[in-house]
C-alpha cells in the first residue's frame, strides 16, 4: 500500500445536532412522508372495488385522518423548531438560515462554485449547515408556512377547535377553496423535489468530505479536522455575535 | 304620476299578503319556512312574523347589468308563492328592468323617485357584473353606463345585495381574457355593505332568506370572510352531500357509464367540485327541494366559487397549471421537474467522481492506511 498523502487527519468529535434537533428532523421527515402519500391519495383516490356497504368502510376517512394527524405533528414540530432556533446551539440558531451578512452571501457563492459547478478552488469547511443549505432551509420554512396556512385554511370550515379555525381567513385571500387547494398541492411538489436533492447532497457531502455527514443526524456528531480548531475563522455562515457563545474549553466551568 | 308609482305610505308585508288574498295560515307557513331557511330556531318564528306584520315594505331597486337573468328566474321559482308574490311583485313596483310594467321615461322616473324619496332606506339589488372596458360601452341603459347607474343608485342605498356569481365575482364574462372588463360589485362600491349571494344562479330560497333577514332584523346577516351570508355559505356542498358516506368509504364513480355511477357512488373522481364549493345545495336543494346536481348524477361545477370558470375543467379535480396549457396540471409539471432534477443529480454525481477525484482518492487512501494500521 502506497501512501500518497501527507498525514492521516486527526479528527475531533463535534456535537453538531442536539437531540431535539434530531428528533425534529426525523419527526418532520416522517410527517412529510405521511402527508405526501395521503395527500396524493386525497387528490386522486385509488379505484377500490368492494362488495361492502359504504357504512362498513372508512378507507378515505382514514386517509384523511392520517393526513390531519400528521399535519398537526408537522405544525407543532415546525413551531418547536422555530423556538429552538433561539435557544439551541450555534448550528441550530436562526442566523444559520437567513443571509444577514456579507460573509453569508460570500459563502453561498463559494458553495455554488465548489459544490455545484465543481470549479477548482479552495475547499471550504462547513460544520453545521453551509450557507447555501441554510438558505435553502430558510426557503423550506416558507414552504412549511404556506402548507400550514393553506392546509389549516382548508380544514378550518369543518373544524371545531379554535386553532384551525384561526386560519379561516386564508381561503378568502385566495378567493376560495379551489385556488387554496391548488396552492397546497403545488407547494407539495417543492417538498418532493427538496427531499430528493437533500438526500442526494447528504450522500455527496459524506462522500467527498468524510466527516460523518450521513450519521450526524443519528448521533449528532460530525468529525472535524484538528487544524480547523486552530484557525481563527468563524465556523458558521453568520458569525455568532453574543459573548456567551464563545468557544468554551472542554473542561472550563462546569465541574 | 309619481305618487301612483311610489305610494307615500308603504304598506306592511302582511297587509300586502292579505290584499293578495292569502290566508293567515299561508302567511305563517311562509314565515316558518323562511325562519328555517335563514338558520334561526323555532322560537324566532314569532319575531319574523311580527316583523313582517308591522314593518313597512322595504323599497328595493333591482338593477340588471351583464347577466342572463337566471338569478331573477331562480328567485321567482322560490318554493313558496308568497316569495314571488310579495317580495318580488312589490320589488318590481320600484324598479327592475325585467319584470316592471313601466318602461322608458316612466321606468326611469320610478327609479329616480325611489332614490330620492327613500334615500338611505332602500335596498339595492344588483344582478350582473359591470363592464369597465372601453369606458363601459358594453352595457348601457337609458344612455348611462352600468357604472354610472350603479354609483348613482348605490349612493343612497342602505345595503347592497350582489345577486349571483356575476355581481359577486364576475362569473363567465370575467373569464380570461375578460374582453369587457367585467367587474364584480364589491370592487366598485365603497363605503356600503355588500352582501354577496353567489351561485349561477343562487338558490331562490337563499335569495328570499337574505331579504327576509334584512327586513326582520333591519341589519345585514352575518357574513363570512368573502362577504357571503354565513347561514347559507358556511358549509361546503361536500359536507352536506348525501353521497358523502361513499366518499369516506373510498367508493367512487370512475366514469359516468360505470356500475358505480348507477349505484350512486361519490362523484369526486369525475370532477365534482363539492369539496371546494360553499353553498346550500345539499340541504335546500332546488325546485322546491326536488333535487340538486349531485342527486341527478352530475358533479358540482362549483358555480358559486370565485373564478370557477378558469380554475380547471368541469370533469377534472386537478386544475390546469397556469402558463403550461390546459393539459398540464401541477402533477405533470411536478413529474417533469422531478425527472429534470433526477437527471441533474445523476450528472452531478458523475461529475463529482471526475472533478473531485483527487479529493476522494485521498480520503480513501487515508482511510485504507488507518485500516492497515489496526491489527486484525
Amino acid at each position: 500500500m502506497k501512501t500518497n498523502f501527507l498525514h492521516v487527519h486527526r479528527l475531533r468529535r463535534v456535537y453538531v445536532w442536539e437531540l431535539p434537533v434530531r428528533y425534529y428532523h426525523w419527526l418532520n421527515a416522517m410527517a412529510i412522508i405521511a402527508l405526501i402519500i395521503t395527500g396524493f391519495l386525497i387528490a386522486s383516490p385509488l379505484a377500490l372495488q368492494s362488495n361492502q356497504e359504504a357504512t362498513n368502510r372508512f378507507v378515505m376517512g382514514w386517509v384523511r385522518v392520517i393526513h390531519f394527524i400528521a399535519a398537526y405533528i408537522f405544525f407543532f414540530n415546525f413551531l418547536f423548531r422555530i423556538y429552538w432556533g433561539f435557544v439551541g446551539n450555534k448550528y441550530a440558531n436562526w442566523k444559520q438560515f437567513i443571509p444577514t451578512s456579507k460573509k453569508f452571501i460570500k459563502e453561498m457563492w463559494t458553495v455554488f462554485k465548489i459544490d455545484i459547478l465543481m470549479l477548482r478552488g479552495k475547499e471550504h469547511i462547513s460544520i453545521g449547515h453551509n450557507a447555501m443549505a441554510g438558505f435553502i432551509y430558510f426557503l423550506t420554512f416558507w414552504a412549511f408556512l404556506i402548507q400550514c396556512l393553506t392546509g389549516f385554511g382548508l380544514y378550518a370550515s369543518t373544524a371545531t377547535w379554535w386553532l384551525p379555525k384561526m386560519f379561516s381567513w386564508v381561503p378568502a385571500v385566495f378567493g376560495g377553496d379551489i385556488l387554496t387547494r391548488q396552492v397546497h398541492h403545488w407547494t407539495m411538489w417543492f417538498f418532493i423535489l427538496f427531499a430528493v436533492v437533500h438526500v442526494y447532497l447528504v450522500f455527496y457531502h459524506d462522500y467527498v468530505e468524510g466527516r460523518g455527514e450521513m450519521s450526524s443526524m443519528g448521533g449528532g456528531w460530525k468529525f472535524i479536522e484538528e487544524d480547523v480548531f486552530h484557525d481563527e475563522e468563524f465556523h458558521t455562515p453568520n458569525k455568532h455575535d453574543s459573548n456567551k457563545h464563545k468557544p468554551k474549553k472542554p473542561s472550563s466551568d462546569e465541574a | 304620476m309619481s305618487n301612483e308609482l311610489v305610494p307615500t305610505k308603504q304598506p306592511t308585508y302582511y297587509e300586502e299578503v292579505e290584499r293578495k288574498g292569502y290566508s293567515r295560515r299561508d302567511f305563517l307557513q311562509f314565515v316558518s319556512m323562511m325562519t328555517a331557511f335563514i338558520g334561526l330556531e323555532n322560537s324566532a318564528i314569532g319575531q319574523v312574523a311580527q316583523a313582517l306584520e308591522t314593518k313597512p315594505r322595504v323599497p328595493v331597486i333591482w338593477l340588471h347589468f351583464q347577466e342572463c337573468t337566471c338569478c331573477s328566474e331562480s328567485f321567482i321559482r322560490s318554493s313558496h308563492p308568497i316569495v314571488a308574490d310579495i317580495l318580488l311583485d312589490k320589488i318590481s313596483l320600484d324598479y327592475t328592468e325585467t319584470l316592471m310594467a313601466a318602461s322608458g321615461f316612466q321606468a326611469e322616473e320610478a327609479m329616480q323617485n325611489t332614490m330620492k324619496k327613500y334615500k338611505g332606506e332602500y335596498i339595492l339589488c344588483v344582478e350582473g357584473s359591470v363592464p369597465m372596458g372601453a369606458d363601459g360601452v358594453y352595457c348601457m341603459i337609458g344612455g348611462k353606463t352600468s357604472l354610472q347607474i350603479l354609483e348613482e343608485a348605490a349612493e343612497g342605498a342602505k345595503a347592497i345585495i350582489a345577486w349571483g356569481s356575476c355581481a359577486s365575482n364576475g362569473c363567465v364574462q370575467a373569464a380570461k381574457p375578460n374582453p369587457t372588463g367585467a367587474t364584480p360589485i364589491h370592487k366598485l362600491v365603497k363605503g356600503k355593505p355588500v352582501i354577496k349571494v353567489p351561485g349561477c344562479p343562487p338558490i331562490g330560497e337563499v335569495m328570499a332568506g337574505v331579504i327576509v333577514h334584512l327586513v326582520t332584523f333591519d341589519r345585514i346577516p352575518e357574513l363570512d370572510g368573502l362577504g357571503r351570508p354565513k347561514a347559507f355559505y358556511s358549509k361546503r356542498v361536500h359536507d352536506t352531500c348525501y353521497r358523502r358516506p361513499f366518499y369516506d368509504a373510498g367508493l367512487y364513480v370512475e366514469s359516468f357509464d360505470d356500475a358505480n355511477a348507477r349505484k350512486g357512488y361519490c362523484l369526486y373522481k369525475v370532477g365534482c367540485k363539492g369539496p371546494s364549493t360553499y353553498n346550500a345545495c345539499g340541504v335546500m336543494k332546488w325546485n322546491n327541494g326536488t333535487s340538486f346536481p349531485i342527486q341527478s348524477g352530475h358533479g358540482c361545477i362549483g358555480c358559486s366559487e370565485e373564478n370557477y370558470w378558469d380554475n380547471g375543467r368541469l370533469y377534472d379535480r386537478a386544475s390546469s397549471f397556469a402558463g403550461f396549457g390546459i393539459e398540464a396540471n401541477a402533477d405533470t409539471f411536478g413529474k417533469v421537474a422531478l425527472g429534470v432534477t433526477g437527471a441533474a443529480l445523476a450528472g452531478h454525481a458523475v461529475m463529482t467522481n471526475i472533478k473531485k477525484k483527487k479529493l476522494i482518492r485521498n480520503l480513501e487512501d487515508e482511510g485504507k492506511q488507518s485500516e492497515h494500521e489496526l491489527k486484525s
